[in-house]
């Protein structure tokens, strides 16, 4: 697990933006993929916005960082529920080993802790059903690898304000 | 070497990489990434990129050497590195990955070593063609020029 701040504001023109980078707000954005080079891309992109960032390489080990891994542990510790109260947003890739994004994004959403917290899934494979059925499950976006500055100017508007 | 020719010779190389596909405009979002708080965003990504597709080359020359193929834990490796070359934007490698997902799916052994081995190739080549590319970036920058824009040049 890592978590890192950008320690300069965004230069971009987005009016969303520049409201949330002079009022000092950076969300806090916990992404999950098992691809070393994509976390390093999400990161930075993230960075760009403003965004404090959680990686995570794994289902399991996200929602370790979440208290959740075990549901019917009613004694979760301290850190594990700031960690929870502090996640603005998760971005999770759909394939990966062990723990699937989809399924990921049911454990989140069928949580009573975080299942205001908004998911997106992102994948590098455009497939229908595949996009569908993640939506339907409370995903409130899918979008296709690789991610640029724009999609995440996007998620955040949409997302994090 | 004066800096006005340095300059030149990049836009040359950096359109030659474009041309002969392997870069693709994935490579240019990253470059948009790059900023002053962390110059060393593209040669970080880069080197993280080589070291993963070599760590995965081996898995999958290891995979070809047992008796009983695994596709499945092929094709796992050989979707990690069509993930990551397609974020850095080595188109070459990509395509040489799909194609060699489709073998997978035939359980193609013969299809599959083919393409391994190009793998090996197009991962080489393009690894010395972006050292060729830093190097002359360090260059400009050493004699006090800057790198000119790879969005403006096309």
């Amino acid at each position: 697990m890592e978590t890192s701040s950008s320690s300069s504001s965004s230069s971009s023109s987005s009016s969303c933006m520049k409201w949330s980078c002079e009022n000092g707000y950076q969300p806090h954005v916990l992404a999950v993929d098992d691809n070393l080079v994509d976390r390093k891309l999400v990161e930075k992109l993230l960075k760009n916005s403003s965004c404090k960032v959680t990686t995570a390489e794994n289902g399991a080990s996200a929602l370790e960082f979440l208290g959740l891994l075990d549901e019917h542990n009613q004694h979760t510790n301290f850190e594990e529920c700031s960690n929870r109260s502090k996640v603005n947003m998760i971005i999770t890739d759909y394939c990966m080993p062990g723990m699937s994004g989809y399924e990921l994004l049911k454990k989140i959403k069928r949580s009573s802790m975080m299942k205001e917290v908004p998911v997106v899934v992102v994948s590098s494979e455009n497939v229908p059903t595949r996009i569908n059925k993640c939506l339907e499950e409370g995903a409130e976006m899918f979008m296709l690898k690789p991610l640029k500055q724009s999609d995440v100017v996007k998620l955040k508007c949409h997302f994090m304000n | 070497m004066e800096v006005g020719l340095m300059q030149r010779q990049w836009v040359d190389y950096t359109k030659s990489l474009f041309l002969e596909d392997f870069l693709d405009s994935q490579f240019i979002e990253l470059q948009k990434l790059q900023d002053e708080g962390n110059p060393d965003f593209i040669v970080e990504v880069v080197s993280l990129f080589f070291e993963d597709s070599e760590r995965l080359l081996n898995d999958l020359t290891a995979a070809f050497d047992q008796p009983d193929v695994d596709f499945q834990k092929v094709d796992g490796h050989v979707h990690q590195l069509k993930g990551s070359s397609s974020s850095i934007g080595a188109q070459r490698v990509k395509n040489v990955c799909i194609a060699m997902r489709s073998f997978c799916e035939e359980q193609n052994i013969d299809g599959c070593l083919r393409c391994l081995q190009q793998l090996k190739q197009e991962t080489c080549l393009v690894k010395n063609k972006l050292e060729n590319l830093f190097r002359m970036e360090q260059q400009i920058m050493a004699a006090g020029g800057s790198i000119p824009s790879t969005e403006l040049i096309f």
